[in-house]
């Protein structure tokens, strides 16, 4: 149960979007169209599951008992690099529109911090296996979900009578600051 | 000695992580436009989008298609230009006009109908719910490139469908950003042959759904095979300039007429 509730507040109270502000780029650029968004949602989520179960395999295994916790970032950065890399071979080779959609936003997955604060976090709070990879999860789909309703709302916005000041960007940064605060409507959830 | 187990660690795990990938790779390599990929890797791998494009590897693809000129890399300079249409030069043997082909024959006579559409009368907003047509990948018929052209060289036929006037078009592509569905793209005027169908449904489904849709049967492809491939149950001309003036006829025996000579439709 407490699993669950853990599952719960990754997607919903901690969101990495919407709560702590990480992963932005992506979350902007690749948000104009829901079927991209949910390709790039997916393979945040993916490369976020992989990355938390890897992490925390190399930090346990390897550099807590060697005394290399400083090694940390390094070797995290490397594992992401090379999840990256594997995602976006596979991409290209099942779908070159999905490929081309997503553009430098997926080797872009790279930099993108939501997926290095989710090793670090979970290296730092200590989480046990099933925790993190439980983690790594939801935030991926906590991810997703930002991004596909993000998307939603920008597909309907093509439609809307926008201030010329406002249009593109402005917007959506204004959107995504209204969804925040919708999503902290959530944090009463979880003690 | 301390500085050896990190050095090992860190060394030891770039190695594996390298291996698997490498494996991988040979798993899942693609095939790709070989001029594509010869023009990017004479560009600088700079990504920097300087050109308009998503990265450098974007630009190649958009320089292939014509899109895009060479000299619109700033950080290139004239020196990359100049080697970029040297390898574009030698395959387009200079400028030919280019023109918006419509790359759909599903008239309202031909397709089946899902409803009746009373929303917003552009094609952007029926796309968002499917347009009225069964088939996702045809033309929506409501005239975002008619309204999108600056010259008047589009016209809406009775059937519902986009004509593109040859003599009116200047290639400047305006209609082919308004369409959402992708339905025109520009061509090279002398080129006959099109695939009239952006359909990637299975055959029986495409069938059911369009007269005209291509359903992947492949007759084109058995023609003439180092021009045509099947891509998503859709024949796609890779290199039009290898189909030979006498392959024509087995390619036009298309049983669903969705790939032929494009001024065969016009004097219908």
């Amino acid at each position: 149960m407490d699993l669950f509730v853990f599952f719960i507040a990754a997607i919903l109270v901690n969101n990495y979007v919407l709560h702590y502000f990480l992963g932005i780029c992506p979350f902007l650029g690749v948000s104009k169209k829901i079927d991209s968004a949910v390709s790039m949602g997916m393979a945040v989520t993916f490369v976020m599951t992989i990355t938390a179960v890897v992490t925390w395999m190399i930090n346990h295994w390897i550099l807590i008992p060697y005394h290399l916790d400083y090694l940390q970032i390094v070797s995290f950065i490397l594992v992401i690099a090379s999840l990256v890399q594997l995602v976006e071979m596979f991409i290209r080779k099942v779908s070159l529109p999905l490929y081309q959609g997503l553009g430098i936003y997926l080797p872009l997955i790279t930099t993108n911090c939501s997926i290095m604060g989710l090793a670090l976090l979970a290296a730092m709070n200590n989480y046990s296996f099933v925790k993190t990879v439980v983690f790594g999860l939801g935030s991926g789909l906590g991810f997703m979900l930002a991004i596909a309703l993000m998307a939603g709302i920008r597909e309907q916005l093509e439609h809307a009578d926008v201030p010329e000041p406002l249009k593109g960007a402005g917007i959506a940064l204004i959107t995504a600051g209204i969804m925040a605060l919708a999503f902290f409507g959530f944090s009463g959830m979880i003690k | 000695m301390d500085f050896i187990i990190p050095i090992i660690t860190m060394s030891a795990l770039g190695f594996i992580l390298s291996i698997g990938l490498a494996f991988a790779y040979r798993k899942l390599r693609v095939k790709e436009d070989p001029t594509a990929e010869k023009i990017a890797e004479l560009l600088p791998q700079a990504n920097c989008g300087a050109c308009g494009y998503s990265g450098c590897r974007a630009f190649a693809e958009a320089l292939v298609k014509g899109e895009a000129n060479p000299d619109k890399c700033s950080v290139g300079g004239e020196e990359t230009a100049n080697k970029i249409s040297n390898i574009l030069g030698v395959e387009a043997g200079g400028i030919i006009k280019k023109v918006a082909r419509v790359h759909c024959r599903g008239s309202i006579k031909v397709t089946e109908k899902r409803g009746i559409y009373t929303g917003i009368t552009t094609c952007h907003a029926a796309h968002l719910v499917g347009g009225n047509k069964q088939c996702f990948f045809g033309c929506l018929g409501f005239g975002d490139c008619v309204k999108a052209c600056p010259f008047d060289a589009i016209y809406m036929s009775k059937e519902g469908l986009p004509v593109v006037k040859e003599d009116k078009c200047t290639g400047c592509g305006k209609c082919v950003d308004a369409c959402p569905r992708n339905i025109l793209e520009l061509h090279p005027i002398d080129q006959e042959i099109l695939v009239f169908c952006r359909s990637n449904d299975r055959g029986p489904t495409a069938r059911k759904v369009c007269k005209n849709a291509c359903i992947g049967c492949g007759i084109c492809v058995r023609a003439c095979p180092e021009a045509i491939v099947l891509e998503n149950y859709l024949a796609k001309i890779i290199d039009y300039k290898k189909i030979s003036p006498d392959k024509i006829p087995l390619i036009e025996k298309c049983p669903t007429n969705s790939i032929g000579r494009i001024h065969n439709k016009n004097e219908e």
